[in-house]
């Protein structure tokens, strides 16, 4: 059983994730965020689901979709937000932006916008652990869509047969950018394909937080305790479109309607209202507070300067100057 | 001084740098003890060391690549070799897009110490798939350092730097290197990245050349000598950084300017030394200067056709008379 301030603790980081990401939602229609977005608005019950069962030291992985991987990590909303409109404050000194977001500070590896990229660069974070002699464990962050990708396959394989402690958490929302699943795969289940490398795989409704909870529990102590790893592929939507102008006009209504009706917080939030660990004002208060955390971290970002242009030049090399120094 | 050939250099610096750091591992297909590496380079390391830190890996060029990068991230140095240079085409992503990016796109915070070591080069008559020499590719990729050894000395040296450095480095070896002898110190050294190293010294004319090229330059300089021709050899040893001043000091010198490399003319190792020049001592060349390099083929199988694309003594022979004979 869960312990209850445990319980308040993920429900409160799904509502940052969420009022976070309408934020940017707001920040990008109002011309603040260069670039692109893609928002984790809907997914927030598997990063947080997940992320509960890591320690500070453990690692993750994180994709172009990543701003609900790094808050439930433990990453502070305003240096991520700064690195989303590209101010110097933020976690990579604006040289990153809203698809690399890094963290080394708590285990957060970085998100790759290569689709499928990071499963092989968990593997070596695992094989890092192994042979350190660590009990950390690594969470790799990935969407339905990377498991088409050759990285899947050759990470997950290399990861199964050196018995490594990571466990690869599947996000699938059911879409590859506009690509439904069923046109790119016979299967229903990624998780199927955990049978191909000799390592479980199960399936759970990512849109229930204490389902994807428990499902990464075991997996992350069967990695802790160097059995290896295990394929989680959790079932969620994203309530937006993919990037910044898509209006996702390729999902029927009724699919969409049907997934808003599954949204995790508002389920989390029924569930935590049944056990009578949370109130009407309660949410009320973690909301307020939420909000003015999420404006704090606004204020701070749009408040931090831009880079000097010349920082472009910066960071290339270990050696300042690097390879045009000569 | 002893005399060891390149794969023995390498080896050495491997298991030196192995005994010196717990965190430096080994990874590739066949490098273990069954086999020792496609050309022995690891041969009698997992004796030493066991497979845990000389790991055979599945044929997985991505996950060998990208196993070397989260490792890296997360506190190891590790070393990857590509049996065949060709076939890093298969973790293109990992190096360029992952490794060689990820100090700069997370702002400085994080570093990939990961070595990737691999052959390249003709020679051996084992077609496209195992003979190119694709050194620009990396060398095009800000991030990564490339290092391009011609002697057992060099190869040694540079391969200590490249472990210990916080960078991630493309280790360029050539398989035809792989037995030639040279002489190394009994003692401890490492040599810096970015400084090239005159191989033969000279004054009408200069010869840039890369890994095995720097053989041919040297013999054809020998022969050029008899015909009273005076051939500097300069190799640049890393191709990032590249000692640009040590190449613009030759040519300022002589006068006159050769590029042999092995690589493809089109936008190749030749192209950037000689744009360089064209650059920085354009007013001292007195002569056009001339490339002698792979002419923009595949390359071929039969003995014939491969040694007719691949630059050889006489070739180069031929560039430098034709540049030397130009007032």
């Amino acid at each position: 059983m869960v312990e209850n301030a445990k319980l308040l603790e993920m429900y409160r980081q799904m509502l940052a994730i969420r009022f976070f990401e309408e934020k940017v939602f707001e920040l990008y229609g109002q011309n603040l965020v260069p670039g692109t977005i893609h928002l984790y608005t809907g997914e927030e019950a598997v990063a947080v689901g997940v992320c509960a069962n890591l320690r500070k030291d453990d690692y993750i992985t994180s994709t172009h979709r990543g701003h609900g991987h790094c808050i439930a990590k433990g990453a502070r909303l305003d240096k991520t937000m700064a690195e989303i409109l590209g101010r110097k404050t933020g976690y990579c000194k604006g040289k990153g932006g809203s698809m690399h977001i890094a963290d080394f500070s708590i285990g957060m590896l970085g998100a790759t916008a290569v689709v499928g990229a990071g499963i092989p660069i968990a593997a070596g974070a695992g094989l890092s652990i192994k042979l350190r002699g660590t009990d950390q464990v690594v969470a790799c962050f990935f969407g339905e869509g990377a498991s088409n990708q050759g990285t899947f396959h050759e990470g997950i394989n290399l990861t199964a047969v050196w018995s490594l402690p990571v466990v690869f958490v599947c996000e699938n929302n059911l879409y590859a950018m506009g690509t439904r699943q069923s046109r790119v795969m016979a299967i229903e289940n990624i998780a199927d394909r955990a049978a191909a490398y000799g390592i479980p795989g199960v399936v759970v409704d990512g849109n229930d937080v204490l389902a994807v909870y428990e499902a990464s529990r075991v997996a992350v102590e069967r990695a802790r305790q160097g059995e290896g790893p295990t394929l989680v592929e959790c079932k969620t939507y994203r309530q937006k479109g993919h990037s910044r102008f898509d209006a996702a006009a390729y999902r029927p209504k009724e699919e969409v309607e049907k997934w808003l009706k599954k949204d995790p917080i508002a389920r989390f939030q029924k569930r935590l209202f049944e056990i009578g660990i949370l109130t009407e004002t309660e949410v009320q208060n973690m909301v307020q507070e939420i909000k003015r955390s999420v404006d704090e971290a606004t204020k701070f970002a749009l408040e931090s300067p831009f880079p000097e242009p010349e920082e472009a030049l910066e960071d290339v090399y270990a050696e300042k100057g690097g390879a045009g120094a000569k | 001084m002893r005399e060891v050939t390149v794969r023995d250099a390498l080896r050495e610096a491997l298991r030196e740098e192995m005994q010196r750091d717990k965190n430096v591992f080994l990874l590739g297909e066949d490098i273990g003890r069954y086999w020792g590496g496609a050309f022995g380079v690891t041969k009698g390391l997992a004796e030493e060391f066991g497979d845990d830190r000389v790991r055979d890996t599945p044929i997985s060029e991505s996950a060998i690549i990208g196993v070397g990068v989260g490792a890296a991230m997360t506190g190891m140095r590790p070393i990857a070799e590509i049996m065949f240079g060709d076939l890093s085409a298969l973790a293109m992503d990992q190096i360029c897009n992952q490794a060689a990016k990820i100090r700069y796109m997370f702002g400085g915070q994080a570093r990939a110490p990961l070595v990737v070591r691999t052959p390249f080069g003709a020679g051996v008559n084992i077609a496209s798939h195992h003979s190119q020499s694709l050194e620009a590719w990396f060398m095009h990729t800000p991030g990564l350092y490339v290092a391009a050894p011609s002697t057992p000395y060099d190869a040694k040296g540079l391969l200590k730097t490249a472990i210990r450095g916080n960078n991630p480095v493309f280790f360029v070896e050539h398989k035809l290197l792989y037995p030639v002898r040279g002489m190394i110190p009994d003692e401890e050294y490492t040599i810096p990245f970015g400084v090239a190293d005159v191989k033969r010294e000279g004054s009408d004319i200069s010869i840039v050349a890369t890994l095995y090229m720097v053989h041919k330059a040297l013999v054809a300089a020998e022969q050029l000598s008899k015909e009273g021709i005076s051939v500097e050899v300069v190799d640049p040893r890393t191709l990032v950084p590249l000692d640009k001043q040590a190449i613009v000091k030759s040519v300022k010198k002589t006068g006159r300017l050769v590029v042999v490399s092995e690589d493809c003319r089109t936008a190749g190792v030749s192209a950037e030394v000689a744009a360089i020049v064209v650059e920085e001592a354009l007013d001292y060349l007195d002569a056009p200067i001339k490339r002698v390099a792979e002419p923009d083929t595949p390359i071929p199988f039969s003995p014939e056709l491969e040694k007719h694309v691949i630059p050889d003594e006489k070739s180069i022979v031929k560039a430098v008379k034709e540049t030397v004979s130009k007032f």
